[in-house]
């Protein structure tokens, strides 16, 4: 178990610094037809289901308003006339009503529910699928963090979306009206004078929806800061503690901790004033039932019974209000939410199958790139007029400073990225002709960053070829010199691997992935710095394995180490995307050029 | 190793209210609070039954506006009464959730690293958000709601004794019933969100791993593969999240059915009562209002008494940070160690990580002031752990490490790692700016020394390149530095605490030629005059060092100078002209 501190190995070579940051818009439209129209799609497979959720949602509505009305009809006929038969009969009536609004509501609720969570599921899918699809540029220039979000929390929005936006738009409004026509038909002018409410509950209701949206907004964004600066904490501990700096780390994290408490606190005081609001307002309407309900009584001209009846509607048209009135501010922020997801799903990918594409035949390994111009931002090229012919079996070794573009070269030939001009041809075909995975299939890589996923080591080894036994996986393991490790752990290959590879060293991480490769048996083998983090013992050893397996692939290796590619049968040393030297380590020797200036800085005492 | 401290569920409930005492005058307002509330719910009730009784029924206008105005006046109170409530209890749970956290991180600070190497930072997290969550929560409205419900349920049957026994009895016999249907629905309902959460987390990893090994995946056209494994997982949330929904599909639409059939039971059963003229139409309304109060806080016992189990085993696994015991601790004795001159000696040192693989099999070695001593040796070897073990990281399993002759068990950590001086392989940046990362741990350096110090370690370019110099903010969220800028700051951090004793492990090799060129002259003016423990990746190191250890199996097999080595050791000598073959 070696000294090894969480942080990514930094990513050198290739396109970096073209992140761009895509700042999360948060407000979009609070209605767009497009995006709802495109979610829809989504929802098309459960038409059936959804026809019979709405159905099932009329069923409720109206039981909901028939049972005040029910109660209205007791009290006014049997209860006023003493008429016990009668009571029995509305006592019946009241529970076959409620049997059956206990039946369309479960059968609503399952209905919707279930619808929604199915398209979750299909358009998280769908998502991966599409990501999968998507070429490394697309990677190269989205913050992962917010892909994931996209897949997984707008995903989550959309069904905000669809459950609460439009099921409570359509099913709020339906009992709305409801109890509007029921009130009005009961008693208009009662029910005119209660309506005087409602305007005093949208208005108070969307002032607080406006002010929560900030206030729980800050909320997470203070809670974000407690969880990232405790996640940074913990993944530099060894640093804190190898400075003795624990007292001022502790004094920065009580800062974000109260901050996040106090905004805690001030949201949830924010709904302590609304929920009392309310009451208020709903007493408000309850006091003017009874107050003219009361006066009309006396008047003769409603029954007590409509009045009491008045008191159950008055008391249900106050959720649905608040929950219209707020819907607002949900909907913008699903809305934008099922924007970004169907930007992601419409963003194209650049690298394609051609339609006639065919399948790669079996890789000889002769690699061509004919004048070759390439760039990962219109307009900016990283290669220029690349002229390189790699015979069959053959190791070229790329050397040069950091950025110069060899790396951009490797990405060429496994077709990770098009050329902007000229052709990479592997065994005389265009790479572009052939379907992607048939090539790569019989291709390797091992980078520089060595990426292991969670799972076992063995499943790490076998990752290129799932079905491998466990013979070939151990005889790969020991072509890469990390038998001897990993047979030393308790579980041998059937270790767990921790999260970010934790429990590994970047070494031990990178002779996995280049057991990896190993196993994968490829007809062309792409080494980026694949040993770059490897001790110099071990590298020794690995070399030697290496010459092995490199025979008779044609294999491309990038080092900064030259001890490692004296042996390569062609060395290019690569300057501001051009190669500028090209020949065997003698050759380049004598040559007194670039190379050579390396090659002293590297082996020559340092004074 | 972290000792896991059991600790009974009962104990760690009432654990979790000690934290309360710090609030212990805001708690108990709090309750007091809940009790006048209960008070006017019952009230209210009474006052629209008197409404309808006198105002409306025997028709006296009067007594009808006097009595409007009351229940509104009523409103008013219990609703700033509900305000007051609702803040204390935040202040009061979020006072405890905050203090958890930050004793959590303190702790964890004080934790060695054999602690880390086996908690899982995404745990650790876990603990100090969500279970950290679940604690405020029973603290906080959980046990209020508990509280106020059983009080409002008990005040609520005795108010309808008072008007109807027999009504009070048949409309009460429904509450059991309902408290049962809510209790087994949170019972199922909650470890059932609780599993949808860990699954969702689980397709982000793996969706994660995706994006991060992209090119991974596209290289070994392991795409389908990987889909297929998405969509399992996929699958078993959808399993979970169908699973949800038809627990609710159970539970939701009976809870309010049960509820209503009271309303049957009192217009049946109290209607007879009014045409025999037992109770008025006012009690019956009353009647009805009360069970309709009940019925929210009837559900709410069910969804809490599920939280209060969970807040427990919340309680168990974050008290089982609290009470773990630091494997390195100062001993009750330990002295300040005082400035050091720099001779180290280790001493028959034997080291096992968790008492498994021996890692150092009764290693000698001394180095005198101002030495450098280059570690070299195959992956496993011990390199890592020899660095570890100087400033205290991990301590010896047996054998003695001494600092100018003092054991380094019998000093103050503090005092200890103050005075030395470490580089580590993989340089962790912290979200702040460069100064600040430069100036790590030592606050009261000046802008002068930092700058100094980044010239020392040929960063001081690099840095004013920036568009924003020492200013610029680093780490997450910050510029993004190459390996070689970041280890460079890692350096300029270490010259400018000016230790006496060094830890560096000199691994640049993902680096070009000109900048390892620049930190090989970083290091050297680092290393000069101090004693020095370098894990040496480079010849031009090893060539550096005064003495070269050869670790074998966690041994020395070999040691001498370079040329000594050369001459000698069959292993040194075939390690130099591997590299050097040219």
């Amino acid at each position: 178990m070696g000294f090894s501190i969480g942080s990514a190995g930094v990513r050198t070579g290739g396109p970096r610094g073209n992140l761009e940051s895509y700042a999360d818009k948060v407000d979009g439209k609070s209605f767009n037809l497009k995006v709802l129209r495109y979610l829809l799609v989504f929802v098309k497979p459960y038409t059936l289901h959804m026809i019979g959720a709405f159905f099932a949602m009329l069923v409720t509505t109206g039981l909901t308003l028939l049972s005040p009305f029910l109660v209205k009809v007791a009290i006014d006929g049997p209860i006023v006339a003493g008429d016990i038969d009668g009571l029995n009969q509305i006592s019946i009536i009241m529970l076959v009503a409620f049997v059956s609004l206990y039946l369309s509501s479960m059968a609503q609720r399952y209905l919707l529910s279930w619808v929604g969570q199915k398209v979750l599921a299909d358009l998280r899918t769908r998502l991966f699928e599409h990501l999968q699809k998507l070429p490394l540029s697309y990677h190269d220039t989205h913050i992962i963090g917010v892909t994931i979000s996209r897949v997984i929390s707008d995903v989550g929005v959309i069904n905000q979306l669809l459950s609460q936006g439009l099921i409570t738009l359509i099913g709020d409004s339906i009992l709305l009206t409801g109890i509007i026509i029921v009130m009005l038909s009961l008693n208009a002018q009662l029910a005119l004078v209660t309506f005087a409410i409602i305007p005093v509950i949208v208005i108070a209701s969307m002032i607080f929806a406006k002010h929560a949206k900030t206030a729980f907004r800050n909320t997470r964004a203070k809670n974000a800061h407690l969880i990232g600066d405790l996640a940074e904490n913990l993944t530099g501990i060894r640093v804190i503690q190898a400075f003795a700096n624990e007292d001022t780390t502790s004094e920065r994290f009580d800062t974000v901790n109260a901050a996040n408490r106090d905004a805690n606190i001030e949201a949830i005081s924010l709904s302590f004033i609304f929920l009392p609001t309310v009451e208020f307002l709903s007493m408000v309407a309850t006091g003017i039932v009874l107050l003219f309900g009361g006066i009309s009584v006396a008047n003769g001209a409603i029954s007590l019974g409509t009045v009491i009846a008045f008191l159950a509607y008055v008391n249900r048209f106050f959720l649905p209000v608040q929950e219209l009135s707020q819907l607002y501010a949900t909907m913008q922020t699903a809305m934008a939410g099922g924007e970004r997801v169907i930007n992601l799903l419409n963003t194209e990918p650049t690298v394609n199958d051609k339609p006639d594409a065919i399948d790669m035949p079996h890789i000889k390994g002769h690699i061509e790139f004919n004048e070759v111009y390439f760039g990962y931002k219109e307009g900016i090229h990283v290669l220029h007029n690349i002229n390189l012919d790699i015979p069959a079996g053959q190791m070229v070794a790329l050397v040069g400073p950091t950025g110069a573009g060899k790396t951009s070269i490797a990405n060429l030939i496994a077709r990770f990225y098009d050329v902007t001009d000229g052709t990479v041809c592997v065994d005389g075909i265009d790479v572009r002709d052939v379907k992607q995975m048939s090539m790569r299939e019989q291709m390797g890589l091992v980078s520089q960053d060595p990426f292991i996923f969670s799972g076992t080591i063995a499943d790490n080894i076998r990752f290129g070829k799932p079905d491998s036994p466990m013979d070939e996986v151990i005889r790969a393991a020991e072509l890469a010199n990390v038998h001897a490790f990993v047979d030393k752990l308790p579980d041998g290959y059937e270790t767990e691997i921790l999260e970010d590879g934790a429990n590994l060293s970047v070494g031990q991480r990178q002779l996995i992935s280049i057991a990896r490769a190993i196993l994968a048996d490829p007809r062309i083998l792409i080494m980026d710095e694949a040993t770059s983090s490897v001790d110099m013992v071990t590298e020794a050893l690995i070399q030697d394995a290496l010459k092995k397996l490199l025979a008779n692939r044609t294999s491309i290796v990038i080092a900064h180490r030259l001890s490692t590619i004296v042996n390569a049968d062609q060395i290019c040393v690569i300057q501001a995307g051009q190669i500028i030297e090209q020949g065997t380590h003698a050759e380049l020797i004598d040559k007194r050029g670039l190379y050579h200036e390396l090659h002293e800085r590297q082996f020559v005492e340092l004074n | 190793m972290a000792q896991k401290v059991k600790t009974l569920p009962r104990s760690s409930l009432r654990r979790s209210f000690g934290f309360l005492t710090k609030y212990r005058d805001i708690a108990v307002g709090v309750y007091l609070l809940a009790l006048i509330i209960n008070g006017l719910t019952i009230i209210i009730p009474q006052a629209i039954r008197w409404i309808i009784d006198f105002g409306i029924v025997q028709q006296d206008i009067d007594v009808l506006v006097m009595a409007v105005i009351g229940l509104l006046v009523l409103t008013v109170i219990k609703g700033f009464i509900d305000f007051v409530l609702g803040r204390w209890t935040e202040v009061a749970s979020q006072g405890v959730a905050y203090d958890i956290r930050n004793a959590i991180y303190e702790k964890l600070t004080s934790l060695s690293f054999a602690y880390h190497d086996k908690a899982q930072t995404g745990q650790l997290l876990a603990r100090s958000i969500s279970d950290v969550e679940r604690i405020r929560f029973l603290t906080g409205r959980a046990v209020l709601r508990l509280f106020q419900s059983s009080i409002l349920i008990i005040f609520t049957f005795f108010a309808l004794l008072w008007m109807n026994a027999s009504l009070a009895l048949l409309s009460m016999l429904l509450i059991p019933l309902l408290a049962y249907v809510a209790f087994r629905f949170g019972r199922i309902f909650r470890p059932l969100s609780l599993d949808i959460q860990e699954q969702l987390a689980e397709m982000t990893t793996v969706l994660e791993q995706n994006l991060r090994g992209s090119k991974i995946v596209k290289a070994f056209a392991q795409e389908d593969a990987e889909i297929d494994r998405f969509n399992e997982q996929n699958q078993k949330w959808f399993k979970l999240a169908e699973r949800q929904v038809i627990v609710q599909t159970q539970h939701i639409p009976l809870i309010d059915f049960i509820a209503s059939l009271s309303t049957v039971v009192i217009i049946w059963y109290g209607g007879r009562l009014v045409i025999e003229q037992s109770i008025t139409i006012g009690e019956l309304v009353a009647f009805t209002t009360y069970l309709g109060q009940l019925i929210t806080p009837v559900r709410r016992l069910g969804v809490i008494i599920p939280a209060v189990a969970m807040a427990s085993a919340a309680g168990e696994r974050i008290y089982s940070i609290l009470d773990a015991k630091s494997e390195v601790e100062d001993t009750p004795h330990a002295h300040e160690l005082p400035a050091i001159e720099g001779l180290v000696q280790f001493e028959d040192v034997s080291f096992s990580y968790f008492n498994q693989q021996t890692v150092l099999d009764k290693l000698n070695f001394e180095a005198k002031p101002g030495e450098v001593v280059a570690l070299l040796g195959a992956t496993g070897s011990g390199k890592s752990t020899i660095i570890n073990l100087i400033p205290r990281f991990y301590d010896v399993t047996s054998g003695k490490i001494t600092i100018d002759g003092n054991d380094i068990r019998d000093v103050t950590i503090n005092s200890l790692r103050d005075q030395i001086g470490i580089v580590l392989q993989e340089t962790v940046l912290f979200a702040a700016t460069i100064r600040e990362n430069i100036a790590f741990g030592l606050q009261d350096a000046t802008e002068e020394d930092v700058i100094n110090a980044a010239k020392a370690a040929q960063a001081h370019e690099f840095i004013l390149e920036m568009a924003e110099g020492y200013e610029t903010k680093v780490g997450e969220r910050g510029m993004t530095l190459s390996g070689g800028q970041k280890q460079r700051i890692a350096i300029a951090r270490a010259l400018l605490k000016n230790p006496r004793i060094l830890l560096l492990d000199d691994a640049t090799s993902s680096v070009d030629t000109e900048t390892e060129r620049l930190i090989q002259i970083a290091l050297e003016r680092l290393m000069d005059g101090r004693t020095s423990f370098i894990i040496a990746q480079r010849l031009s190191t090893v060539r550096m060092a005064d003495k070269v250890l050869v670790l074998e199996n966690g041994r020395v097999a070999a040691t001498g100078t370079h040329e000594e080595l050369i001459r000698e050791s069959g292993l040194y000598a075939e390690i130099y002209h591997r590299n050097l073959r040219d």
